[in-house]
C-alpha cells in the first residue's frame, strides 16, 4: 500500500538540543497511526514538520505526495491539523468558525452550509453551533477543533491529543468517528491515552528522546513483546482438581514454572509455540473445568513502558 | 494572495466584535469634537481661572483649531496605532491561532496583508470620524475649511500613524509576545520624536508631517514635501516588506 506520510532521516535541532533524531517512518494510506511518546519526546515537533509549520534541519518528508517544507498551498488543501494547544477564535460562534475555515478551503454558498451542517452533526455540536466559542467547555472546544479539521475532507489528518479533554461518552464518540475514517483518511494521531490508541489505531509508532523506538502494527507489537506465559482460569470449586493439574503441568519439560493468583494459574513456558498445544492436551485429559485459557498478551501500555525506560513507574526496578 | 479576502473580512469583523474598532472610533470622535472646542474656549477658561492676574490671551483663530486637532491626533493616534499593532501577529502566534490558520491553504503573505489591512481600515475609520467631527465643529465655531485641503491633511496624518503602526507590526512579527512588540513601537516613536526636532531631517519623520498637514488644512502653500512624503510612505513599505521577509520562513 502506498504511504501517505514518509519521513527519511528527519532531524530537527534547536540550538544544541536535538528534538528529532533521524526519524524514518512510513504511514500507509488510509491507516490510523498512533504516535506515542513521553512529554518532550518529539511528537509535536514531528507534527509541526509534517504540517509545514516548521522546517527540518536535515532529512526530508513527503505528505500526501508533497514536501511540507516547501510551503506548498496544494499540500495544505489536502491535509488538516487539530492541535489541542491552539486556541480558536473565541469571539466567533461555532458555526461561524467552521464557515470561516470552509471559506479558506474554497467552499461557498450551499456547499459551505451543507458541509458545516455535516461536520456539526458528526461532532455532536449542532445545538452549540450558535454559541460563542469563548463560552464552550474544553471538551466542546476539542470537538469543534476536530470539526474544523474535518471541513476539507482531508487526505491526511493530524491530530494532537484528540480526546484528552473529553468525558467518557465524548471520547467514545470521537474514537468511533475516527474509526469510521479508516480506509478513507490517513490519521496521524499523537496521544497520551494509550487505551485510545490501542482501541482505534492499526499501527503505532513510539518515539523517545527524538528517536523512533518502535513502528509496527498492534498485532506485531503484541507478538514481539508477548511473554511466554499462559493463563488458565479455573471454574469455582476446583481447588483439588487445580492442585492435581499443577502437579501434572510441572512434569512437562516445556513448563518452566507455575504461579497462582486466586483461580488463575500463570504457566511460564520455554517454547510457547510447542507448549500451547501441550497444555491444552493436559487440560483436556485432566477433567478440570476451565473458564479461560489464553496466551498472555501485553497491553500497549506494557509495550510502551518496556520501550521507554524513562517512563517506568517509580519502584518498578525494586 | 490566496485567502486574503476571507482573512480581511475576519480581521475587520474581529476588530468590530472585540470592541477595538468602536473604542478607537469613539476616542477619536471625542478628540475630533474636543479639538476645535478647546481651541475656541481655552482662552476664556484661562481668563476665568486666573481672573486676578492680567493675562493677554490672543483671540483664537482657525489656525489654533487645526493645530489643536493635529497635536491631539498625533498623540492619541500613535498610542492607538501601537496598541492595535502590538498583538496583531505576536498575539496570534502566542495563542496558536496563527498555526491554526497557516495550516490551511492561505499564503503567509495574505495572512500578513490581511492583518495590516484590517489595522489600516480601523485607523482610517477612526481618522475619518475624527476628521468629520473636527471639520463640522471648526465650521461651527470658526469658519469652514476647504474639504479637499482638510481631507488631504487627514490623509497625511493617517500616513504618519500608519508608519508607527507598521514599525510596531514589524516588531509583532519578529517576536512571540505583544509586550516586546509594543516596546519596539515605543522605541520607534522616541526615535521619530528625537529626529523630528533635528533640522533638515525632521520632515522625514511621522511627526515632521504635522507641519504639512497644517499647511494643507489651512490652504497654505506647501512646497518641498514630495521627498518627505515619499520617504515616510517608504518607511511603511519597508517595514511591511521586512515583516514579510521575517514571517515568510518563520517557524510558527
Amino acid at each position: 500500500m502506498e504511504a501517505a506520510i514518509v519521513c527519511h532521516g528527519l532531524v530537527k535541532r534547536y540550538g544544541d538540543v536535538t528534538a528529532l533524531d533521524r526519524l524514518d517512518l512510513e504511514v500507509p494510506t488510509g491507516s490510523l497511526f498512533g504516535f506515542l511518546g513521553p512529554n518532550g519526546a518529539g511528537k509535536t515537533t514531528t507534527i509541526r514538520l509534517l504540517t509545514g509549520l516548521a522546517w527540518p534541519t536535515s532529512g526530508r518528508a513527503v505528505v500526501a505526495g508533497l514536501d511540507p517544507s516547501g510551503g506548498d498551498i496544494h499540500l495544505r488543501q489536502r491535509i488538516s491539523h487539530q492541535d489541542q494547544q491552539s486556541k480558536l477564535y473565541g469571539w466567533m460562534k461555532g458555526r461561524e468558525l467552521l464557515e470561516f475555515v470552509g471559506r479558506l478551503f474554497g467552499f461557498s454558498g450551499p456547499d459551505l452550509r451543507s458541509r458545516v451542517d455535516e461536520v456539526l452533526e458528526k461532532t455532536g455540536l449542532v445545538e452549540a453551533a450558535g454559541r460563542r466559542v469563548a463560552g464552550y467547555s474544553s471538551g466542546m472546544r476539542q470537538r469543534l477543533n476536530l470539526a474544523q479539521a474535518l471541513m476539507n475532507r482531508p487526505q491526511v489528518l493530524f491530530l494532537d491529543e484528540p480526546a484528552s479533554s473529553l468525558d467518557p461518552a465524548g471520547r467514545h464518540d470521537v474514537l468511533n468517528l475516527l474509526a469510521d475514517l479508516r480506509g478513507q483518511v490517513t490519521v496521524f494521531m499523537s496521544s497520551h491515552i494509550l487505551e485510545d490508541v490501542e482501541k482505534v489505531c492499526d499501527r503505532v509508532g513510539i518515539i523517545d528522546r527524538g528517536r523512533l523506538v518502535a513502528d509496527a502494527t498492534m498485532t506485531e507489537l503484541q507478538a514481539r513483546f508477548a511473554e511466554p506465559v499462559f493463563a488458565i482460569e479455573l471454574e469455582p470449586g476446583q481447588a483439588a482438581a487445580g492442585a492435581d493439574l499443577v502437579t501434572v503441568l510441572k512434569q512437562s519439560a516445556l513448563v518452566g514454572g507455575i504461579g497462582r493468583d486466586g483461580p488463575v494459574l500463570r504457566v511460564a513456558v520455554n517454547d510457547a509455540a510447542r507448549a500451547g498445544p501441550e497444555i491444552l492436551r493436559i487440560l483436556a485429559t485432566s477433567g478440570v473445568h476451565v473458564a479461560r485459557f489464553e496466551r498472555l498478551r501485553p497491553s500497549l501500555e506494557d509495550v510502551f513502558l518496556r520501550l521507554v525506560p524513562s517512563q517506568q513507574p517509580h519502584g518498578a526496578h525494586e | 494572495m490566496r485567502g486574503y479576502a476571507v482573512l480581511l473580512i475576519k480581521e475587520i469583523t474581529e476588530q468590530w466584535r472585540t470592541g477595538r474598532l468602536p473604542v478607537v472610533a469613539v476616542i477619536f470622535l471625542l478628540f475630533g469634537l474636543a479639538s476645535p472646542v478647546l481651541a475656541k474656549y481655552t482662552p476664556d477658561i484661562v481668563k476665568l481661572a486666573a481672573s486676578s492676574i492680567d493675562i493677554h490671551v490672543p483671540t483664537p483663530t482657525i489656525k489654533d483649531a487645526v493645530a489643536e486637532l493635529i497635536k491631539n491626533l498625533s498623540q492619541v493616534g500613535v498610542l492607538a496605532a501601537i496598541l492595535l499593532a502590538m498583538g496583531s501577529v505576536a498575539g496570534e502566534k502566542e495563542s496558536g491561532t496563527a498555526a491554526f490558520v497557516l495550516v490551511k491553504p492561505v499564503s503567509r503573505f495574505a495572512f500578513l496583508a490581511a492583518k495590516f489591512s484590517g489595522l489600516a481600515v480601523t485607523m482610517a475609520a477612526a481618522v475619518l470620524i475624527c476628521g468629520l467631527a473636527a471639520y463640522l465643529y471648526t465650521d461651527l465655531l470658526f469658519a469652514p475649511l476647504t474639504v479637499l485641503g482638510f481631507a488631504a491633511a487627514c490623509l497625511v496624518i493617517l500616513l504618519g500613524l500608519l508608519e508607527i503602526a507598521a514599525v510596531t507590526f514589524l516588531g509583532s512579527t519578529l517576536v512571540r509576545s505583544s509586550i516586546p512588540a509594543a516596546g519596539i513601537g515605543i522605541v520607534a516613536l522616541v526615535v521619530a520624536g528625537v529626529v523630528s526636532s533635528l533640522p533638515n531631517v525632521g520632515h522625514f519623520t511621522p511627526f515632521g508631517l504635522n507641519e504639512l498637514a497644517s499647511d494643507l488644512a489651512l490652504q497654505q502653500t506647501a512646497t518641498g514635501w514630495d521627498w518627505p512624503l515619499l520617504v515616510n510612505a517608504g518607511f511603511v513599505v519597508v517595514a511591511l516588506a521586512a515583516s514579510w521577509l521575517v514571517f515568510r520562513r518563520q517557524e510558527i
